[in-house]
């Protein structure tokens, strides 16, 4: 069973991309049909997937099967086509196909009379189909093609709704940004083919570990750093995450848990050989996660729209996650990346389910007093909240805990004290969060509080199944387990840190410190939030506009970018254009001017022939020497 | 040995029996007959393949059994069934006569394949006349419409005078040499003015059955005349078996150290490439459109020629095949608008993107693949052709071939062009029979399956070549 699995696995990526197609072809116009082979083919490859990760788990060896073979051979050059199975890319798969299985699900209830609901399931198979076949690339030519499907299935789903301009604008933002990234991580795998000479990961490790120019590795790593800092959101690229929450919720989901932002923290994982060959890489990489993590717990705090703070709260993780890359611990980074999918995507989830229970009504100040109303959401997000926050024994916790303590035990001491640091913001925006939305007072608005009741089944479901996973997805890199993520999904060259009491407790202790903070101010109403704004109201309105980073960028696409390109018109319009016009009409002129030799007479075309045979025997006679060698 | 010659010896026998059926079955049994051609054409190319690869020698040299050869065969027979299903239809044409009509396709397939097969000038020969001969009919079959009967007399005189040509070739060769084997005449060749002559003869002779300048002068008119169908058939695979022979005849017999060819080869090429396309940009005719982006396409595939290298042979194999489909996806669109309206005009595919979406995206595919745009199959084959041309240091006619790809590229698109926002007064299709469907599905997904996935036809092809690189 395991074997067989094992040698199909391409079915996992190859199902739902051709689902993509059947439905964009031919059942588009059947929706039920549509939403229903999708979800076939990425329960069976939920399916696949757990089969084989169970496999591995028993089997106890740490995995590696690679498929490959040529798509194009030419001297010099050989691109292939393969799939790649180890520690790394089973515990994706499963993730991926998780996550992507339950928010479909989930969107049964919650696009239900969607008037493109056949299209939206095409994308999300797409969607799904390229994060799969990235997760599963056995080189970086072939990862690079699905990681711009990922960027083209994340656009087609972000402006799904594209008669809103502000879900058009979202996904150009999103798109553009991406490209940023990806130009750079373009020109890092031109690099890599062009100095090693492959792009096959199995082959390029031990020739990155004897490479000796170091100054060429950094430049080629931070060419490829720039894929992540785009498709994983970090600073100064994550402008595009917050604004995709224009996207409907579940797909905000699948972008924030499982597809998208997982692949750059996965892309760091996967060529981790070439990451942590020289230290001043690690160091970019561990400063910028570090400052992510921080400067978006900041804004998180701020917001008010349930899923712009938790888009907030993506960023930050991810950081956190980046960070722990950029220390060394991959480990601990792909730990933490699971653990966060399952609660992430439940927390997405969970608003989505408060969203649509309020009809679209997004801000938490209008919400309130949800818990008696809706008990499963509010339950099952207060579990994904304590998760995130890193309570002990759930999931978030676990993970955080690695992370702190690769810090700790590694003497970074600066990077630890960020993390308390990120880690206690957490925890108070998060039941910030929870008590604003879900507890105290109603404050709805327009529509009548009591008409708000539960979401329907087929959205609850997904949501109790995520918080499970979230309460226990954590042990298994626990140490009362064994450890047995650490035993599969980790690196060589990588240290792995004993378990520290003095770290595990306090980071819980801080978890626990930042939800009091929020129960104290904003379900005791201790302090007035409204006194702390207007003394800190330069601060506030700082980090409240999120720094005035879009702003920034903004003014400098104005003036910069708007300047350019007008002179650039100028120049296209008054020279290329006409060089253009005269090469066009030239050409016409020309053909016009060829076609009057075909007149219909045969005794001319036959004079051609013959002529045609006299003037090359004339031409070789009179070349003479010069054609004879 | 007979076992061997299989697929040619049922395809003759098949012939004989559609042509006996027309008698025995007037009118009524054209089903039949269509039905027993396509099968027995099925029947021949499962033979085909399975032969495989092994080089056997037959008639003391005059016949030859080998990969390149089977190459060929399985790319006409291909050919042939994709156009008899894809015309499945159009042939009520040609009431009555029907049955006839394929009796002389399969003539024709045969001559191809002993052509493909032919180790000798004089079976050389003969097989093309089969062939030609054959077509000569085939062009003139609407009896009842004026330039179909001018089409196929024109190609007749013109047909007889080429062969002339190449037969006078031929002969000089003889006197030379002694011999018709090509194996061995290139070891008897040494440099005389009648060699040249002769050299240049037979350039010119192939040079007409692949229409290559100035060679080409009876393209258009013959193709613009000729049933669609025919001339679908006549620009692909007539045009594929005279450069599987041509390729033939001159690697293996005037591969020679003291007599360029390639340069002359390489000056009809460009003028090929450069006057076939410039012409195409101001036709308003599909069939006209297509004769002179044939005629540009045959300047592609002569660059390989001119390259004799692994690369640019490799190319000739690769592009022929993959310019079957989408050749032949285009002609199969264009059979089923002139179907609807009976003229053959570019501005009747008119709207055709929305009164028959496949018919105009199988349309686009193929013509973006004769363009050569990435990723369909003709981008692949291209690339190889210059590739080679590179190689052999022909960089001159690789940027001609290049700078042509490119201005192709803007007769294509105007044709794609008028199928998405050009106007049309009606407003619906009539229902493609699933005979045409299916053709039209094959030359779909192999123009695309072949452009992403190029390894096993590069493969196949690189065997098929490897007797020629020594």
């Amino acid at each position: 069973m395991f074997e067989w699995t094992l040698q199909h696995i391409w079915l996992i990526p190859l199902m739902p991309l051709l689902v993509f197609a059947l439905i964009g072809l031919f059942l588009h116009k059947w929706p039920g049909i549509s939403a229903a082979i999708s979800i076939i083919s990425i329960a069976t490859g939920l399916a696949l997937s757990v089969v084989t990760l169970i496999g591995m788990l028993k089997g106890g060896q740490p995995l590696h099967y690679e498929i490959s073979f040529p798509w194009l051979k030419m001297p010099g050059l050989t691109v292939e086509m393969g799939l790649l199975v180890d520690g790394l890319t089973v515990v994706m798969l499963f993730i991926v196909t998780l996550v992507a299985f339950l928010v479909q699900v989930y969107s049964l209830g919650y696009m239900e009379g969607d008037p493109g609901f056949a299209s939206y399931y095409a994308y999300q198979s797409l969607f799904a189909a390229a994060m799969l076949g990235l997760v599963a690339a056995n080189n970086f030519g072939q990862m690079f093609v699905f990681w711009e499907l990922v960027g083209l299935a994340s656009y087609l789903l972000i402006g799904f709704w594209f008669g809103k301009n502000s879900a058009r604008e979202a996904a150009k933002k999103a798109f553009i940004t991406n490209r940023v990234g990806d130009f750079g991580f373009l020109l890092g795998i031109l690099f890599v083919q062009i100095i090693f000479g492959t792009l096959n990961f199995g082959e390029l490790s031990p020739q990155v570990a004897d490479y000796t120019n170091t100054a060429l590795l950094v430049t080629v790593t931070l060419l490829l750093l720039a894929g992540p800092v785009g498709k994983s959101a970090q600073f100064p690229l994550h402008v595009w995450l917050p604004d995709a929450m224009e996207g409907p919720t579940p797909v905000s989901a699948l972008i924030h848990a499982a597809t998208m932002v997982a692949a750059g923290v996965y892309l760091i994982a996967r060529a981790f050989f070439i990451f942590s060959a020289t230290p001043e890489a690690m160091q970019v990489i561990a400063f910028i996660g570090g400052f992510t993590a921080l400067f978006a717990a900041l804004i998180a705090v701020t917001q008010y729209d349930i899923k712009r703070i938790l888009a907030y709260s993506t960023l930050s993780q991810l950081g956190y996650m980046v960070m722990a890359m950029g220390l060394g611990a991959m480990t601990a980074g792909m730990f933490h990346l699971t653990t966060h999918a399952f609660f992430k995507a439940l927390l997405f989830l969970g608003a989505g389910s408060v969203i649509y229970a309020l009809h679209h009504e997004q801000d938490i100040r209008n919400m309130g007093g949800l818990s008696r109303k809706m008990p499963v959401t509010t339950w099952t997000f207060v579990i994904g909240a304590l998760a995130l926050a890193g309570i002990p024994p759930l999931a978030g916790f676990w993970s955080k805990d690695e992370i702190l303590l690769s810090a700790y035990a590694g003497g970074y001491t600066g990077f630890y004290v960020l993390g308390l640091l990120v880690a206690f913001l957490t925890a108070f925006y998060m039941f910030r969060l929870i008590f604003t939305a879900f507890f105290g007072e109603s404050h709805a608005r327009g529509h009548h509080h009591a008409e708000v009741k539960e979401s329907p089944l087929v959205m609850t479901i997904p949501l109790i199944i995520l918080a499970l996973m979230s309460v226990v997805a954590g042990f298994i890199g626990a140490p009362f387990t064994g450890n047995p993520f650490g035993h599969f999904v980790h690196y060589a060259g990588e240290t792995h840190h004993e378990p520290e009491m003095v770290v595990a407790v306090t980071s819980a202790l801080i978890g626990v410190l930042g939800i009091i903070a929020a129960y104290l101010v904003y379900a005791r109403k201790m302090v007035s939030t409204a006194r702390v704004k207007e003394r800190l109201s330069g601060v506030y309105t700082l980090v409240y506009n999120k720094f005035y980073i879009d702003e920034i960028y903004l003014w400098f696409i104005k003036i910069f970018v708007d300047g350019t390109a007008r002179l650039m018109f100028w120049i296209d319009i008054n020279i290329i254009n006409r060089l253009v016009d005269l090469s066009a009409e030239i050409t016409g002129a020309l053909g016009k001017a060829l076609r009057y030799t075909e007149d219909g007479q045969v005794q001319t075309y036959a004079y051609y022939m013959l002529g045609g045979i006299i003037i090359l025997s004339a031409a070789v006679l009179l070349a003479g020497l010069g054609i004879m060698r | 040995m007979l076992s061997l010659l299989l697929p040619e010896i049922i395809t003759a026998s098949l012939g004989v029996l559609v042509i006996l059926l027309a008698v025995i079955l007037p009118g009524k049994g054209e089903k039949t007959v269509q039905t027993l051609t396509v099968a027995g054409l099925v029947a021949v190319l499962f033979l085909a393949v399975k032969i495989g690869v092994d080089k056997e020698v037959l008639f003391n040299g005059i016949y030859i059994i080998d990969a390149y050869a089977g190459f060929f065969k399985i790319l006409f027979l291909t050919g042939a069934i994709l156009v008899i299903l894809s015309s499945a239809n159009y042939v009520k044409n040609f009431s009555g006569r029907i049955s006839e009509f394929y009796g002389f396709m399969l003539f024709a397939v045969l001559g191809m394949m002993i052509m493909a097969g032919a180790g000798d000038l004089l079976t050389l020969y003969i097989a093309l006349e089969l062939m030609t001969i054959s077509f000569y009919i085939l062009v003139a079959y609407v009896l009842n419409r004026e330039t179909s009967k001018e089409a196929g007399l024109k190609y007749l005189i013109l047909g007889a005078l080429s062969s002339g040509i190449l037969l006078f070739g031929i002969s000089l060769v003889y006197a030379l040499t002694g011999t018709t084997v090509l194996s061995e005449i290139g070891s008897r060749l040494t440099l005389e003015p009648a060699l040249i002559s002769a050299v240049i003869l037979i350039l010119a002779g192939f040079g007409f059955k692949i229409a290559l300048i100035p060679f080409h002068m009876w393209t258009p008119d013959i193709y613009e005349g000729a049933p669609i169908n025919v001339t679908a058939f006549l620009a692909v695979a007539s045009k594929a078996a005279g450069l599987a022979a041509m390729v033939r005849v001159f690697i293996s017999s005037f591969q020679l150290g003291f007599f360029d060819w390639q340069l002359i080869l390489a000056l009809l090429a460009a003028l090929t490439m450069i006057i076939g396309n410039l012409v195409a940009l101001v036709q308003s005719n599909i069939k006209r459109l297509l004769a002179y982006s044939s005629i540009a396409q045959a300047g592609y595939l002569a660059v390989g020629l001119v390259a004799a290298n692994e690369y640019g042979l490799k190319g000739i194999l690769f592009y022929s095949m993959v310019y079957v489909f989408a050749n032949l996806g285009a002609f199969a669109v264009a059979v089923q608008v002139e179907n609807d309206t009976g003229s053959n005009e570019i501005k009747d595919f008119g709207e055709l993107g929305k009164r028959s979406p496949f018919l105009a995206a199988v349309m686009t595919v193929c013509l973006l693949s004769l363009a050569g745009i990435p990723p369909l199959a003709g981008f692949v084959g291209k690339f190889y052709l210059f590739s080679g041309a590179v190689e052999a240091g022909y960089v001159w006619l690789a940027f001609i071939g290049l700078l042509m790809s490119m201005i192709s590229v803007y007769y294509y698109l105007n044709v794609v062009k008028v199928m998405y926002i050009g106007k049309s007064p009606k407003e619906t299709f009539p229902a493609i029979e699933p005979s045409a469907r299916l053709a039209l599905w094959i030359c779909l997904l192999l123009t695309v399956f072949l452009g992403i996935y190029p390894y096993p036809l590069t493969l196949w092809t690189g065997n098929a070549v490897k007797l020629f690189l020594g």
